[in-house]
């Protein structure tokens, strides 16, 4: 009797092996332990890679998390697909999309602390995978799951109050970052993913500004929006493309796109989830969207509401020409749960990102 | 649902000895992972119980389910400590409604203990928020801060050591806050662009400023109507160590009630005494070091209606905490003197003047027996003072009692 079951169940699991086919769940909570049974990523000939159908994808300026690289995939249900909007799309019920952030290793096995580069595929062999993030549209609205990778790298399991790792990074010059690594439980993801109060949680990258770029398609490079409309992902996208928002390429600015469009889209990319008129960080009037304007709800001259210790003992968000006169430098330089800004997500501060808010920053004119 | 009592039993043996040997705390880590998960899965209307014990917690709790209770052995009890925080920028942060939390203490947290965020009717009762090494800089700024709440009954809660305001109402609706202590922390009880706050039968002591109403410019709602009676505010006069650049900064040690930017608020039937800069002070938003670049056109830095009565003050204004205020008494009232129980900075809505005088109904109306006001005349330089109390001596309308939905005021009264 037990032998026909286990008969049955790896035929089954064969089948599904065969089909290839992510996991269609648009209502049950039966949400799978194991990563493996979305069916999004595979390990195959050494690699992780998005099964076919699966789109690997990534963003102008990301968000920040503590250096780790992203292998970001987009999956519809068959004969569906997402509706533009220049803010956010409408994804269809069923949509799964994933995040794997991992960090590169050297020969000897070290974490390394280097930029990442756009890839659609990851070597096992030279990486270390820390966890997998599943973002699942359903019928009730979007839900977010937590996987955590085992040491042997074969598999993910999900974990709903997240994990933590102590993590060493070596650069290039011989230093070592030490990580904090935190894996955020389901509710820390919405924390960051319900980006207006109240409607539930949202896809964050996924969105035209950020996805407007190009990406290394095994066939070629090819902007991710055309592709997506080529695949059939994506309906109703503008016919002009230089109507479609676009922020500034991290670390790469295309030409034209100023140091002032580089910060913001750095801000928007790290803060505007919860920074913006209907985000969990309204309570403070401070809105770093990309439709808020250069004015005081922006920060400039804007005395912090209830930031505590965050302040840092300066008086205003931005102070122009004084990143150092600035809570907002503050607070993404600092490293204390209590101070630092995002809440969440990092446990070291990104030198390269301050560079730049702080540049922006000492550029501006006016007084307070 | 209940934890596993015995784990905590041990757990607590276990955190004794380390705290005898002043290792750092060590996480209860499968206390914190079931605790979470429990809030995570939680369904509308289970009750979470929290067995006594001390639990070393290193990451923030949260909740996102409403109708959910939470609830402890007592405040001395079940403690859930956080030194050592490694992630979260609270204890616990709630986004959700129909929340009750009771019988329990959060320490030590990194950030604010409790921060509950856009819910509706929320009770917190007999919680202890404590940083346990006392009034400091370093520690977190709020003990118990709903922000955008509506329906709020925070009762018999005690908060000690916050390095902004132990008991933080901000931009909500309908709130009481009651029975409740606050010691040692910069401010005690502050009400922010709150409508709608009744403040009663609370002790507040040792702290900076004892009980604080306030409105913050740049939000979307400015507060009004607050009532603040029946309480012991007595010592408040603790060096200020907030930080600067947050609205307690301006907040000059030895102040009782105060109340800044906000419009009718009523202080009545309070005990207020033991302030060396005033028992009662009265400011505007310009008294704060902020210019109008920092303000959008929209905010009133005026306080409007506001209607002292019947309160017992005990002595106050011998020492204030403020340069400017230092030289005031010593010009005015002599080495020995005393500023009145009344300070007011003496900014007006110059819109608002008719003939000269604002109209009663905006006014600062004083009906307190033999207390006095003094008018530093912040917008003339600290020039003209005057303690003249005619201009005071006037009524308001009482303001409303709050009324809280009906199933709060059921498990309140």
């Amino acid at each position: 009797m037990k032998y026909t079951w286990l008969l049955i169940a790896a035929v089954l699991l064969g089948a599904c092996e065969q089909a290839r086919t992510p996991l269609y769940l648009p209502s049950s909570e039966d949400y799978p332990q194991k990563l493996s049974a979305w069916g999004v990523l595979q390990q195959r000939d050494g690699q992780l890679q998005p099964v076919e159908g699966v789109q690997p994808y990534d963003l102008n300026t990301p968000l920040f998390t503590d250096y780790a690289h992203k292998l970001r995939t987009v999956w519809m249900p068959q004969g569906s697909h997402a509706r533009y909007a220049e803010t956010r799309f409408d994804y269809p019920v069923g949509s799964v999309l994933s995040k794997t952030f991992y960090y590169p290793v050297d020969a000897e096995g070290r974490l390394l602390r280097i930029e990442q580069h756009s890839a659609e595929a990851v070597v096992l062999k030279r990486v270390r995978l820390i966890e997998t993030r599943i973002l699942l549209h359903q019928e009730q609205g979007w839900v977010a799951l937590p996987y955590v990778w085992d040491e042997a790298q074969r598999e993910a399991t999900l974990e709903w109050a997240g994990a933590s790792f102590d993590l060493q990074l070596h650069d290039e010059a011989g230093e070592v970052l030490s990580v904090d690594y935190q894996v955020p439980d389901a509710n820390q993801c919405a924390g960051c993913h319900e980006e207006q109060v109240g409607k539930g949680l949202q896809p964050l990258g996924p969105k035209a500004r950020h996805l407007n770029k190009d990406f290394a398609y095994a066939d070629g490079a090819a902007n991710q929006l055309q592709h997506w409309q080529k695949i059939g992902f994506l309906q109703g996208m503008p016919a002009d493309m230089a109507s479609v928002p676009r922020n500034a390429l991290w670390s790469a600015p295309r030409e034209g796109e100023s140091l002032e469009q580089q910060a913001r889209s750095y801000l928007d990319a790290n803060c505007s989830h919860c920074h913006n008129p209907e985000g969990p960080g309204r309570t403070s009037g401070l809105y770093l969207d990309p439709a808020t304007p250069l004015g005081i709800a922006y920060g400039l001259c804007k005395q912090p509401v209830a930031a505590g210790k965050g302040s840092g003992d300066r008086l205003v968000d931005i102070h122009p020409g004084a990143p150092e006169k600035s809570v907002l430098s503050f607070r993404l330089h600092s490293t204390d749960p209590s101070i630092m800004m995002p809440e969440l997500g990092r446990s070291t501060s990104h030198r390269e990102g301050l560079e730049v808010i702080d540049r922006w920053i000492a550029s501006l004119d006016g007084e307070c | 649902m209940r934890l596993a009592a015995p784990s905590a039993i041990a757990l607590s043996l276990l955190l004794t000895a380390c705290g005898e040997s002043e290792a750092p705390p060590v996480a209860s880590l499968d206390f914190q992972k079931q605790l979470q998960t429990q809030l995570i899965k939680a369904k509308p209307g289970e009750v979470i119980e929290i067995p006594a014990g001390t639990w070393q917690l290193d990451r923030s709790l949260s909740l996102k389910v409403s109708g959910v209770t939470l609830r402890g052995a007592g405040m001395d009890q079940t403690i859930l400590n956080f030194k050592g925080q490694k992630s979260g920028a609270e204890g616990l942060l709630v986004d959700a409604s129909d929340f009750t939390i009771e019988d329990l203490a959060l320490e030590d947290t990194k950030g604010d203990a409790l921060k509950v965020v856009g819910g509706q009717n929320i009770i917190i009762r007999r919680v202890r928020t404590e940083w346990t090494n006392g009034p400091a800089t370093e520690n977190g700024a709020y003990g118990i801060y709903p922000v955008q709440t509506e329906n709020v009954l925070i009762d018999g809660v005690v908060v000690i050591g916050a390095s902004d305001a132990g008991i933080y109402v901000g931009q909500s609706r309908n709130v009481v806050v009651r029975n409740s202590r606050a010691e040692r922390n910069v401010a005690g009880i502050e009400i922010e662009n709150t409508i709608g706050a009744d403040v009663y039968d609370n002790v507040a002591t040792g702290n900076t400023g004892g009980i604080l109403v306030f409105n913050m410019p740049n939000l979307p709602q400015p507060g009004h109507t607050t009532r603040v009676y029946r309480n012991k505010v007595e010592g408040n006069n603790h060096k200020n160590f907030g930080h600067k650049g947050t609205p307690v900064a301006s907040v000059p040690a030895g102040s009782g009630v105060l109340v800044n930017s906000n419009d009718k608020v009523e202080i009545f039937d309070n005990d207020i005494g033991d302030h060396r800069t005033a028992n009662v002070i009265v400011s505007s938003y310009f008294s704060t070091g902020y210019t109008d670049l920092s303000t959008t056109d929209d905010f009133d830095p005026y306080p409007e209606a506001i209607h002292i009565h019947g309160n017992r003050f005990g002595p106050g204004g011998d020492s204030p905490d403020n340069f400017e205020l230092k030289a005031l008494r010593l010009a005015k009232f002599g080495l020995n003197g005393r500023l009145p129980d009344i300070l007011w900075d003496g900014y007006v809505n110059p819109e608002k003047l008719v003939d000269g005088n604002l109209p009663v109904e905006l006014a600062i109306c004083i009906d307190n027996g033999e207390a006095g006001i003094v008018n530093v005349d912040g917008p003339g330089g600290y020039k003209n003072i005057s303690t003249d109390i005619e201009p005071h001596r006037c009524e308001l309308p009482r303001l409303p009692a709050v009324q809280l939905r009906a199933a709060l005021a059921e498990v309140g009264e």
